[in-house]
C-alpha cells in the first residue's frame, strides 16, 4: 500500500464471541479525518475490538467480519503490513533507545530528510531539542507526546486509540485530547477510539457507539 | 538469627574462591613451604612456557570458550525472536529443564557416539551413501581444533542460556513491546530483536560470562571431546597436577594462573565485542528498516535450536542403543543383538558411586536450600533491595573451577582437613548454592505479601506463617530449586575428583574415568545413568506436589 492516501475504515458486520457468548457486534464506517468512540464498561470487548482489526487476536475469540481500508482487505494481511497505529494507555516508549530514536523507529526507512522530520515532530509538540534525552526521564504528558509523535511519523493510514489519556491526571487530559484530536485531523487519518469516559467521546466530537 | 544466613552465604562463596586463588599463586611464584618451596622464584613460569604445545592449548582454550558461547547465544536469540507463540516454542520450553539437566559428561560421551567414525551418524549414512564398509579413518572426536569440544559445549549451553533468558523475559513485557513494533509495520522477528534484545541482553549478562568462564575452562567434557596432543590447557594442568614430580605442583600451580589469564582474556574479549556490536547495530536499530531478513532468520531461528535439541536427544539415545548392544557389525544401524549384560556387570560396581553421588547431592542441596530460603526470607522480612551483592553469587561461576580448586586442597590440608567425603560436599556446596538461589529467588520474592498479610490478620505468627503459609504456598518452586542443586551436583567432575582426592568416587567421576578407554558399552551404561539420576530429582519434583494431595491450580508453578 502506497503511504499518502487517504481512505475510509470500513467496519463490516464485525461479530466477536468468547467460548460462544457474543461480546460485541459493530458496524460502521470511519470517514478520513473522522473519530469514531466506541464506549463501554470493562469487559463489553472493547480493546478485543481494536485486537481484532490491528490484528492481534487471542485465539481463545471467535470473530467474524470484515474490516476494509477503502478497497483493501485488512484481515488478510499480517499485523504489520496492515498500516494500522496503535496509541495506548502506558506511552511504551522504548527504554533503549533515545527520544529522538523512538521517533526515527516510527519513521518508514526511505524517509527522506529524517533528522529534520525528528525536530519538526518534537518541535510541534513543544519537547524542541529532546531528541537525546532518555526517555524515562520524561513526565507522563511528555511521554505521551512523544508517542504520539512516534505514531504519525510512521505514516500509518488509519489509528485506533485504547483509552490513551486514562492514566493522565485531569488538566494533562484536556490538553492531550485536544493535542491528539487535531493533529488526527490534521493528517487526515480515520480513527477508532475506545474508552469509558464520557468526556473523552465528547472531545472526539465524532460519532458514538455504546456496549454493553 | 536470620541475619546470619546472607552473611554466611557470601562468606561461604567468598572465602574458598579467595583462599583457593591465593594457595595457587603462591606456589606458582615457588613459595609453597609444605612442599619444600621456600623462596619465591620465577621457574615455575620458566619450566611452563617451556612445555611444547602450551601456545596450542591456550589457543583452543581461549577459542573454545569464545565460539561455543557466541553459537549458543546466537541460536538462542534467533530462536526466541523467531518462534514466539508457536508450537515449537510451547515445546521446546517443555524440554528446556530437561535439557539443562543432563550432566555435560553424559552429553559429551553421547554426542562422541553419534559423531564417531563408527558412529550412528556413519551408521546412518553408510554404505548407502559413503559406501564405507568399515568405519573411515578420520579423527572427528578429539579433533586438533576442538571442532567437536565447542560441538559438545553449544549443546549445554544452548538450554542453560534458554531458561535464563526465559526466567528474564516476563519483567520486559515482550508482547507489548512486540504490539507496537509490528503496529509500526515491523515484522515480527525483526521487531523482537530491534525492540526486546536490547532490554534483554543486560539481564542475561552474567549467566552469558558464567557460561564463558565455564567454557573457557572446561575438564569433563574437554578429557571426552577435547584434542589430545596438546589437550586443553585445564587438562593439562590437571595432569601436571596429578603428576608424581613434586616440580611439576608448582608449575600447575603457575597454570593454573595462566588458565585464570586466559578466562578473563576471553570475557575481556567477549565484552569489547559487544561494545562493538552494540556501536554496529546502533544504526540499525533506528533506520526503520522492517522486514529485510525475517525469511532468513525466521528460518535459521526456529531450525537452529530444534536442531541442536534433536541432537541433544538423539545423544542420549545412543548411549541407550550403545548400552544395551550385543553383537553390533559396523554399517548397521541398530545392533544385530540386544543384550542386559553391561548393565549386569555394571551393577555391583554401580553401588558405592550411586551411595555416594545421591549422599553428596541430598546433603548439599538440603544446605543450600537452607541456606537460600533463610537469605530470601530475611530479604523479605528486612525489606533489604537484593541486587548489590548479586554478582558475589556468581564469583564461583565465573572463576574457573580448576584454577581455584588445587589452592583450596593446599589450603584445606594446611587446616587439617584432608580430602573425604565432607570436602567433597563443601565444594559442590560452592557450586549448587548459586543455582538454587538462582532457580528460587525471583519467585520467591514474587509471592503476593497479602497472604502473609490475610495469614499474620488471623493471628497467624511470623514463623508460623513462613511454615504454614509460605512454604506450602512455594512447595512446587522449592521442589523444582532441589532438583536443580541435585542436577548441579551430580554432574560435578572436578571438584569431587580433587577434594576427594579420586578415593570418592560418583557416578560423574566412574564415567569421565572410562573416557580413556575404549568400551562403549561400559560407557553408554554409566552415562546413562548419570544422565538419569538428575531426571529423576526432576520427575520427583513435579510429581512429588501430585502425591502429597496439595497440587492445587492457584499454586505458583
Amino acid at each position: 500500500m502506497t503511504a499518502s492516501f487517504c481512505a475510509p475504515l470500513r467496519l463490516e458486520q464485525i461479530s466477536i464471541a468468547l467460548s460462544g457468548r457474543e461480546l460485541l457486534t459493530v458496524n460502521a464506517t470511519i470517514a478520513p479525518g473522522e473519530v469514531l468512540t466506541v464506549m463501554g464498561p470493562s469487559g463489553s470487548g472493547k480493546s478485543t475490538l481494536l485486537a481484532y482489526i490491528a490484528g492481534f487476536l487471542d485465539r481463545e475469540f471467535n470473530a467474524s467480519g470484515g474490516v476494509w481500508l477503502g478497497e483493501h482487505d485488512l484481515l488478510s494481511l499480517p499485523a504489520e503490513k496492515r498500516g494500522i497505529g496503535l496509541l495506548f494507555q502506558d506511552p511504551l516508549l522504548f527504554p533503549h533507545l533515545s527520544v529522538g530514536g523512538n521517533l526515527r523507529f516510527g519513521l518508514p526507512r526511505h524517509s527522506k530528510e529524517k533528522r529534520q522530520q525528528v525536530t519538526q515532530a518534537l518541535e510541534q509538540v513543544g519537547l524542541a531539542g529532546f531528541e537525546a534525552r532518555d526517555p524515562t526521564t520524561l513526565s507522563g504528558g511528555q511521554q505521551s507526546r512523544v508517542a504520539l509523535m512516534r505514531l504519525l511519523l510512521s505514516k500509518p493510514h488509519a489509528v485506533l486509540l485504547d483509552e490513551p489519556f486514562s492514566k493522565l491526571d485531569t488538566a494533562l487530559r484536556q490538553e492531550m485530547r485536544a493535542l491528539v484530536f487535531s493533529q488526527l485531523r490534521e493528517a487526515g487519518l480515520p480513527a477508532l477510539l475506545v474508552t469509558h469516559d464520557h468526556a473523552d467521546a465528547g472531545a472526539a466530537g465524532g460519532p458514538v457507539i455504546e456496549l454493553g | 538469627m536470620l541475619r546470619l544466613p546472607p552473611i554466611l552465604i557470601i562468606a561461604l562463596l567468598v572465602l574458598p574462591v579467595g583462599s583457593g586463588l591465593l594457595m595457587v599463586l603462591l606456589p606458582a611464584f615457588g613459595y609453597l613451604p609444605a612442599l619444600g618451596g621456600n623462596t619465591f622464584s620465577l621457574a615455575p613460569w620458566q619450566m611452563l612456557f617451556a612445555q611444547p604445545g602450551l601456545e596450542r592449548s591456550v589457543a583452543v582454550s581461549f577459542a573454545s570458550g569464545l565460539v561455543s558461547t557466541a553459537v549458543a547465544l546466537v541460536i538462542v536469540v534467533l530462536f526466541l525472536a523467531a518462534s514466539r507463540g508457536t508450537w515449537l516454542d510451547r515445546g521446546i520450553r517443555r524440554l528446556v529443564s530437561p535439557l539443562l539437566a543432563i550432566p555435560h559428561a553424559a552429553i559429551a560421551f553421547g554426542f562422541a557416539f553419534l559423531i564417531a567414525p563408527s558412529g550412528l551418524m556413519a551408521r546412518l549414512i553408510s554404505p548407502s551413501l559413503t559406501g564405507w564398509e568399515r568405519p573411515p579413518d578420520a579423527l572427528i572426536i578429539n579433533d586438533p581444533w576442538g571442532l567437536s569440544l565447542i560441538a559438545g559445549l553449544v549443546l549445554k549451553e544452548v538450554p542453560f542460556l534458554l531458561l535464563m533468558s526465559l526466567a528474564a523475559l516476563p519483567q520486559l513485557a515482550p508482547e507489548k513491546r512486540l504490539i507496537l513494533a509490528r503496529s509500526l509495520g515491523y515484522s515480527p522477528t525483526i521487531a523482537w530483536l530491534k525492540t526486546v534484545l536490547p532490554s534483554l541482553y543486560p539481564l542475561i549478562r552474567l549467566p552469558v560470562y558464567a557460561v564463558i568462564a565455564y567454557a573457557s575452562s572446561v575438564v569433563d567434557m574437554a578429557l571426552i571431546l577435547g584434542p589430545t596432543l596438546p589437550p586443553t590447557l585445564s587438562v593439562s594442568i590437571l595432569s601436571w597436577f596429578n603428576d608424581p614430580d613434586i616440580s611439576h605442583r608448582f608449575m600447575a600451580s603457575a597454570a593454573a594462573i595462566l588458565q585464570l589469564g586466559v578466562t578473563i582474556a576471553a570475557l575481556l574479549c567477549w565484552w569489547l565485542l559487544e561494545q562493538l556490536i552494540s556501536m554496529l547495530t546502533r544504526r540499525w536499530l533506528t533506520d526503520g528498516s522492517r522486514q529485510r531478513g525475517e525469511i532468513v532468520l525466521r528460518i535459521v531461528g526456529r531450525s537452529a535450536l530444534l536442531f541442536s535439541s534433536i541432537t541433544a536427544l538423539a545423544a542420549l539415545v545412543g548411549l541407550g542403543l550403545f548400552s544395551l548392544a550385543g553383537f553390533w557389525r559396523f554399517p548397521e544401524l541398530l545392533p544385530q543383538t540386544l543384550t542386559l549384560d553391561h548393565w549386569q556387570r555394571s551393577g555391583p560396581s554401580l553401588v558405592t558411586p550411586l551411595i555416594n553421588t545421591a549422599l553428596i547431592g541430598l546433603i548439599s542441596t538440603a544446605i543450600a536450600a537452607a541456606l537460600v530460603v533463610a537469605t530470601l526470607e530475611n530479604e523479605h522480612r528486612q525489606h533489604i533491595q537484593p541486587k548489590r551483592a548479586l554478582w558475589l553469587l556468581y564469583l564461583p561461576l565465573l572463576v574457573p573451577q580448576i584454577a581455584f580448586l588445587f589452592g583450596l586442597i593446599v589450603a584445606a590440608e594446611s587446616l587439617g582437613v584432608r580430602p573425604q567425603l565432607v570436602l567433597v560436599i563443601a565444594g559442590h556446596l560452592l557450586f549448587v548454592l548459586p543455582y538454587v538461589y538462582l532457580s528460587l529467588a525471583e519467585t520467591y520474592r514474587r509471592l503476593d505479601p497479602r497472604w502473609l498479610k490475610v495469614a499474620r490478620s488471623l493471628r497467624v505468627s511470623r514463623s508460623a506463617a513462613f511454615w504454614r503459609v509460605r512454604l506450602p504456598l512455594l512447595l512446587a518452586p522449592l521442589l523444582t530449586a532441589f532438583a536443580v542443586g541435585l542436577a548441579v551436583s551430580i554432574g560435578q567432575y572436578l571438584p569431587t575428583q580433587l577434594l576427594g582426592a579420586g578415593r570418592v568416587t560418583t557416578v560423574t567421576t566412574e564415567a569421565v574415568s572410562l573416557a580413556s578407554g575404549s568400551n562403549r558399552r561400559l560407557i553408554g551404561v554409566w552415562a546413562l545413568v548419570q544422565a538419569g539420576l538428575p531426571l529423576i530429582g526432576f520427575m520427583l519434583a513435579l510429581g512429588l506436589p501430585r502425591l502429597l494431595g496439595t497440587h492445587r491450580r492457584g499454586l505458583a508453578t
